[in-house]
């Protein structure tokens, strides 16, 4: 075993090696892969970023493209299906030689893509607010992890709303099991006793929602301010807001604070009933600032039609994209190991105010913004905080608090503080 | 029956084989491991997967097309193979993984550590770290195995025996057998059941101790597997449809109640064809998940199931190599049209995109096939031997004309 | 950061206020505002009662006009002076009134003015210092948000103003209101023992959230631990390790409470161990032997032994810690006498809670179970009485839900378009029902495990074709404002006024249908064909007719039914994939061939789901599993559903 470790030190220098002889030249057009579904479930929400992707790469080439080349966007369809996800990024890769990738909503597709891109020593930026708990060397994070959007909401909640008593409702799959966990344990620490958290799953698509909202109103019964923080996902959301109007719930009575609930997914709502109800997010599309309003006025141009929303994964492959872009220029190459280095500490501006910064363990310092539901499906920002630097494990769970990521000095995405040795170099899938 | 007579019975063996020889080579000189590289290693993953579904569409042919089961639970047979594989390579691949770097500590590692540090690898992802019960075994490559035969085997059994039993049959059976996948499947999917939920197994094409070895030797090796368990597979099954017992099964499928008053006790026979193949279909999950690389609850989805269902009806049942051809042809066409691959028709007014309008054509030509060719694409091979078309006749003989058949693929006179 | 500053703002106005109260009798609103000016444009909930104070201090009569307006983010601030005024939207400007003299100043461009939006909790504070000025207000909404305001968050000093309001109160329903809400404020705040626990006993009768919140915080206790029960305290009860709380739960508040020592976690131990290694040995044990738990042990011994580190917390130890000590649960509330009352009155509050509790439960069953009946009517003429498969059932109720959107972007009055949309939905999938009979379906009358499949590629073929129509989004279906909210019995048991609808519709079909199949000629003949299409049609009855019609009435209760499941729920292309196999399960279960079955099965699978939810809560997706490997046992034991048809028509 120890023989087949060594041998894959030296397949890997052997690769390294390949790299950077390939680095000194840059070969025409520079390719782009967009790995988005443009099919399936996932459609809707992906099919609109790589509508943004295609935009992005346009307006590039506008402005001159990038070291000379023009840029070229190899989209392909992964369908929706995890499996396939694997094979299209091995695809764009190996046949088409893409020199970075954007691509994947889902954990499980992002988990599904890893080993090949790890394995072939790609590059993928990943748009999507996500659980967290991972660092890959070939990867960039531009959503939030958990302490850019879970655990400012809950601030918010302890301290702006005064909640004392949480209902943690979500669809039963990874982002919003990890994302509970991490809040009960930050809120165990902050002194909420266990038998104010109340955890509820639902299946993707649940519509039966009636003895999910009696219960939540029946937590109010000794007295505590009750809030709910719902990680539900998709079309399931509608059911449950239309429970809530019907049982008469104000944002008032109990607040909802949503984290997978943006523009897109309130358009296909009567939100006149929901007006308060919150959500968290890095951007918002009723952001108030120069930037922003250009952003939407490309996406309109490009898109051809004015009511198009705009949302948070869209502003994470802006941001993504150029400092991918500037990246690339600072370091006169596309080669991926010259622009992984360039991007530590890549700044570029928010769309939303401020400066987002890339950190060396590969996740985005963005500002957390948390947003009233407003009765035409918009937000109003209520709470807009400093740059937040995401971080890659939490620190509220104990597995996680010894661990750290550092790309630069430490040269490990799972770095064990208490032991200080790496615990591994590829990533967990 | 000697070994000739069978083989010279079911000539399509010869053939099927004999064509799965050449293809194998062809593949194997194209490929970027052994030979000069014009088949990409992706291709030679999707080949490979084609080649077990295949294998899963001939056992499927086997209970549907010869036993007239209509069982619409084989992929999720197919996925338990898979789980089970995968539970052994993550736990392996993890063991390395943390033996290394525990290796680095002061003080060597007791192996209850090292256990529960797998257990925090593999299930961080899901926010626990405790291994589950079903885990027991993952550390022993050849009892997780054994679980890939005996875990679907042991599921088709019980099942099988609750349901024949009570004699339930036709469509009934075939909303149970819905019924069951749909259940395991939400099983699966809660966090709970302790096999990562919705993430599923995941980075299953990495095999454990064997980093050094490219993907491109790793598929091939696959590919050469896949090709053969599906020539066993064939033969196996063109003997399971052969003979006696191929004559009783096909009886069963055409009139249950009369071989039952012959004699026979066919709720045996059923249960016995439904948990072969019930655990074929589970090693040729095995050998597929490798490939893909991720197993999820998704793939044990009923859908997948009817989309099995699919495959052998355009093969064309009731003819092993029909059931295998209708899934490597419908799954690479589809993969081939999702891909973006097929050029989009402009009508002027609306451009038809494929990726949109495969499923309508797919759904379409499947009414086709089964109204106006029920034989499917194995059908055609009848053409070619120009077989004489059976005359029509009048009555009630049997749900179709494959009842009639006492060799494979031939009519009776 | 922003917190902090706030904070430190506070204190230090805090500190200037007895100064500032003098001065702001000469103040006006603005000039107060003013002060305060960066704690009103962006204030907190734990910072702003300063602001409110120094408002209410002032008793200048434009207070409590401008506390609600500014909650009603009516407030503006003009960004080139941080004055604040009162605005309106008017195109591309603001027309401003002066907050102090409520004056027209002028307009301003939206540029200028900044929206200031105080978030829900500072709403909250707000509404609270309201309540003194709104209790006896004219208006009633607002007499009614004071009460609103008071039931959110009660607080001692609302009871002597909201008493004396009674008196004046002219709306009968509001002055009950303000009883009750009195007798709760009274039974926490009450000035005598007496007076408390008369309150409370009042309180016994009712069954709202909010007075059970009443009884459960005089009720609410602390837990602790100590060698023995103290002197005089209100103790609620005395926790037993190992029965009210796990062993391992007991040691840890012992060593929370430093009465004994932490246990030391594997990882502890090999820390302690890590750090005393000497000379390749760790307490006379060499390094290679610590791969074991075992080994370690020994080392550990060895080294507790040496007095290096503390020693070992054995089971004996945590055993005869526990022991040593009791554990008990303390009362807040100091007089046994109030607790002994609440706990009673909590008690009978809890017993008619639950029973109400189980009549909700119930009240949900019979709603779920009426969305499963109606998804699965049509499948039950279809598949019951004519033995067809109809895998596109679900398509159905999908092309219904759709006909519903479609009529809602046409005519934009809700309840009109309701009525339209009911007929349509049923004539445009009773057309498609007739349609796929027509073209697919009799061919294949013979041979029904193909209709399964040729109906299956007609499914994944409608599916497709709604994404490609109307996307993968979920579409808005909304239901007539008549319909929002909810039928509310009491504080427990309430039902949404858009299921008791699905109900009324269930059964409105129930009765259609019985009433077709057995008592028009076209039942008859229904029947006829079904039994016998031969001897039918011997008897001038047209089978293929009657195939056709039959088909396309299963398939038009589809579409009415998608209509209805998609007001409640959603409308997505992927709807009727949720429903197909319920509802084969629910017309299996019931029984082939027979409405009444299909009845019993949707009751049966209704009250199954919410029993199973009921016992675990959590877990939604657990609830669906074992519910599907319920019915698969179920068919076990009874094969033929649970009504079984007798005779020929049992035929299969």
């Amino acid at each position: 075993m120890i023989k087949s470790l060594k041998l894959s030190g030296v397949a890997a220098a052997a690769l390294f090696a390949a790299g950077t002889a390939s680095a000194q030249d840059v070969s025409c057009p520079i390719k782009v892969g967009v790995l988005h579904s443009l099919s399936g479930t996932m459609a809707i929400s992906e099919t609109t970023l790589k509508d943004t992707m295609l935009m992005l790469v346009e307006a590039q080439n506008e402005k001159g493209g990038l070291l000379g080349c023009e840029l070229e966007a190899v989209v392909v369809d992964p369908a929706s299906d995890w499996p396939l996800f694997a094979e299209k990024a091995r695809e764009l890769l190996t046949v088409h030689d893409v020199d970075v990738i954007f691509g994947n909503w889902t954990s499980v597709s992002r988990k599904s893509v890893l080993p090949v891109i790890e394995e072939l020593n790609g590059l993928l930026f990943y748009p999507v607010q996500y659980e967290g708990e991972e660092s890959s060397k070939n990867v960039f994070y531009t959503g939030a992890a958990p302490n850019q959007q879970a655990i400012p909401a809950v601030d918010y909640y302890l301290e702006e709303l005064g909640v004392e008593k949480f209902a943690l409702l979500g669809t039963d799959y990874v982002y919003p099991r990890t994302t509970n966990n991490i809040l009960e344990s930050y809120l165990k620490d902050k002194g909420i006793p266990e038998e104010d958290i109340f955890v509820n799953y639902t299946p993707f698509g649940h519509s039966d929602w009636a003895t999910i909202v009696a219960d939540v109103v029946a937590l109010g019964e000794d007295g505590k301010q009750v809030g709910v923080v719902s990680t539900i996902n998709g079309d399931a959301n509608i059911g449950f807001y239309k429970e809530l109007a019907a049982a008469g719930i104000s944002a008032d009575d109990i607040p909802v604070v949503a984290f997978s609930v943006g523009e897109e997914e309130l358009s296909g709502l009567d939100t006149s009933n929901l007006e308060g109800h919150l959500a968290a997010w890095n951007y918002f599309m009723s952001a108030d600032t120069p930037a922003n309003a250009e952003f939407i006025e490309q996406w309109h141009a490009f898109i051809g039609d004015d009511a198009r929303v705009t949302n948070d994964p869209m502003e994470a492959h802006y941001i993504g994209f150029n400092m991918w872009v500037n990246a690339a220029t600072e370091a006169g190459t596309t080669d991926v190991d010259a622009v992984r280095e360039a991007m530590w500490g890549q700044e570029f501006p928010n769309l939303t105010g401020g400066t987002a910064v890339m950190g060396v363990n590969h996740h985005l310092a963005k500002p957390v913004l948390i947003g009233e539901i407003r009765a035409d499906g918009q937000f109003d920002i209520i709470s807009q905080t400093d740059p937040v630097p995401g971080d890659a494990w939490t620190d509220f769970l104990p597995e996680s608090a010894v661990l750290k990521s550092d790309w630069k000095d430490l040269e490990c995405g799972m770095y064990n503080t208490e032991t200080s040795t790496c615990v591994q170099i590829k990533s967990n899938y | 029956m000697t070994r000739q007579t069978f083989l010279t019975q079911n000539r399509s063996i010869f053939w099927f084989l004999l064509a799965l020889a050449v293809f194998v080579l062809i593949v194997t000189v194209l490929s970027e491991a052994t030979g000069n590289g014009m088949i990409s290693t992706s291709f030679v993953k999707t080949l490979g997967k084609t080649l077990c579904l295949m294998l899963v569409a001939i056992a499927m042919d086997v209970v549907w097309g010869y036993t007239g089961i209509l069982s619409l639970g084989h992929m999720a047979f197919f996925g338990l193979g898979g789980y089970m594989i995968g539970m052994w390579l993550m736990y392996a691949r993890t063991e390395i993984i943390v033996a290394e770097s525990l290796r680095a500590a002061a003080i060597p590692p007791t192996p209850e550590e090292i256990h529960d540090a797998i257990g925090t690898q593999i299930f961080g992802v899901v926010g626990s770290s405790d291994f589950p019960l079903i885990w027991a075994f993952a550390s022993s490559f050849w009892a997780q195995l054994a679980l890939v035969v005996l875990v679907p085997g042991v599921l088709a059994l019980v099942f099988g025996w609750l349901a024949f039993r009570s004699r339930v049959t036709g469509v009934y059976l075939s909303i149970l057998t819905q019924a069951m996948t749909l259940a395991l499947s939400l099983y699966l999917f809660q966090n709970d059941s302790g096999l990562r939920g919705n993430n599923g197994l995941s980075g299953l094409q990495n095999l454990p101790g064997l980093d050094a070895v490219p993907q491109s030797q790793v598929s091939i090796a696959f590919f050469w597997a896949s090709a053969v368990a599906l020539g066993l597979g064939y033969v196996l099954f063109a003997w399971v449809v052969s003979g006696k017992m191929g004559s009783v099964i096909r009886g069963i499928r055409d009139n249950e109640s009369r071989v039952r008053f012959l004699g026979y006790h066919v709720e045996s026979y059923k249960l016995f064809v439904f948990t072969l193949t019930g655990i074929v279909a589970g090693i040729a999950g095995a050998l597929y998940y490798p490939q893909a690389g991720i197993i999820n609850p998704n793939e044990i989805a009923p859908i997948a199931s009817i989309y099995l269902a699919v495959w052998v009806a355009i093969g064309g049942r009731g003819r092993l190599y029909g059931a295998a051809l209708g899934a490597a042809f419908v799954s690479l066409l589809s993969s081939w049209f999702t891909g973006g691959g097929v050029p989009s028709i402009p009508l002027g007014f609306y451009t038809i995109q494929w990726t949109d309008w495969w499923l309508v054509l797919l759904g379409v030509s499947f009414v086709a096939v089964t109204l106006l060719a029920p034989k499917g694409i194995g059908g055609l091979f009848d053409l070619i031997t120009a077989r004489h078309a059976v005359p029509e006749r009048v009555g009630d003989f049997g749900p179709d004309k494959g009842a009639r058949r006492t060799v494979e693929g031939e009519e009776e006179r | 950061m922003l917190r902090a500053f706030f904070l430190a703002f506070a204190l230090v106005l805090c500190l200037c206020l007895p100064g500032a109260r003098v001065e702001a009798q000469t103040q006006d609103l603005q000039s107060i505002l003013q002060t305060h000016a960066d704690e009103v444009a962006s204030p907190g909930r734990r910072s702003v009662g300063t602001v409110i104070d120094a408002l209410v201090a002032s008793g200048l009569p434009a207070v409590p006009q401008f506390l609600e307006r500014w909650a009603d983010r009516s407030v503006y601030q003009r960004e080139s002076d941080g004055l604040f005024y009162y605005a309106k939207e008017n195109g591309d400007t603001y027309s401003l009134t002066d907050i102090s003299t409520g004056a027209d100043a002028g307009t301003a461009p939206s540029a200028e003015m900044t929206e200031i939006r105080p978030n829900g909790g500072v709403r909250r504070v707000i509404a609270t210092a309201l309540v003194q000025f709104q209790l006896s207000d004219p208006d009633i909404a607002r007499r009614r948000d004071a009460l609103d305001a008071i039931s959110r968050s009660p607080e001692a000093d609302q009871l002597e103003p909201l008493r004396a309001s009674i008196e004046g109160e002219t709306d009968d329903d509001l002055r009950a209101r303000k009883e009750r809400l009195a007798g709760m404020l009274a039974a926490r705040y009450g000035d005598t023992p007496e007076e408390r626990i008369a309150a409370i006993e009042a309180l016994s009768g009712a069954l709202s959230v909010d007075v059970r919140a009443v009884l459960n915080q005089i009720l609410s206790s602390d837990t602790a631990v100590a060698a023995a029960l103290p002197e005089g305290a209100n103790i609620a009860r005395t926790l037993t390790p190992g029965e009210d709380l796990t062993e391992a739960e007991a040691y840890a508040q012992l060593v929370a409470a430093d009465l004994a020592p932490a246990i030391q976690s594997r990882d502890q131990i090999k820390a302690a161990l890590t750090a005393n290694i000497a000379d390749g040995r760790v307490g006379g044990v060499p390094i290679g032997a610590l791969n074991t738990e075992d080994g370690r042990a020994r080392a550990y011994a060895a080294l507790a032994g040496a007095g290096t580190v503390p020693p070992l917390v054995t089971e004996e130890d945590r055993n005869a810690a526990l022991a040593a000590h009791v554990f008990y649960e303390e009362y807040e509330e100091p007089d046994a006498a109030i607790t002994d009352a609440a706990r009673e009155a909590l008690d009978e509050v809890e017993t008619r809670v639950a029973m109400n509790q189980a009549l909700d439960l119930g009240l949900d069953a019979l709603s779920l179970a009426s969305i499963y009946f109606l998804a699965a009517i049509g499948l039950a003429i279809t598949f019951g009485v004519m033995g067809v498969i109809n895998m596109a059932h679900g398509e159905f109720i999908m092309m219904g839900a759709y006909t519903g959107y479609v009529v809602q972007q046409i005519i934009p009055d809700y309840t009109v378009s309701i009525i339209v949309a009911l007929p349509l939905a049923f004539a445009v999938t009773f057309g498609a029902g007739v349609a796929m009979e027509r073209l697919v379906i009799r061919w294949l009358y013979h041979r029904p495990l193909e209709t399964l499949l040729a109906t299956f590629g007609i499914s994944i073929a409608l599916q497709q074709l709604a994404k490609n129509i109307f996307g993968t989004q979920a579409r808005p279906l909304t239901s007539p404002s008549w319909l929002d909210g909810a039928w509310v019995l009491n504080d427990v048991v309430s039902i949404a006024n858009i299921r008791i609808a699905i109900f009324v519709l269930a059964l409105i079909f129930l009765g259609l249908i019985l009433f077709v199949l057995n008592k028009t000629r076209l039942g008859l003949e229904v029947r006829a064909v079904t039994q016998n299409p031969g001897m039918a049609a011997s008897m001038g009855i047209n089978p293929d007719k009657i195939n056709m019609l039959t088909f396309g009435l299963g398939s038009g209760i589809a579409g009415i039914a998608g209509v209805a499941i998609g007001l409640y729920a959603k409308v997505t292309s992927e709807m009727g994939a949720d429903y197909i196999v319920q509802s084969f399960m629910t017309v299996v279960v019931g029984g082939v061939g027979n409405v009444w079955g299909t009845l019993a099965g949707a009751g049966l699978i209704g009250i199954l789901q919410k029993g199973i939810e009921f016992l675990n809560p959590s877990n939604t997706l657990a609830a669906q599993t074992y519910m599907i490997l319920f019915i698969i046992l179920f068919i076990q034991v009874r094969p033929k559903g649970i009504v079984a048809l007798k005779g020929r028509a049992a035929g299969d």
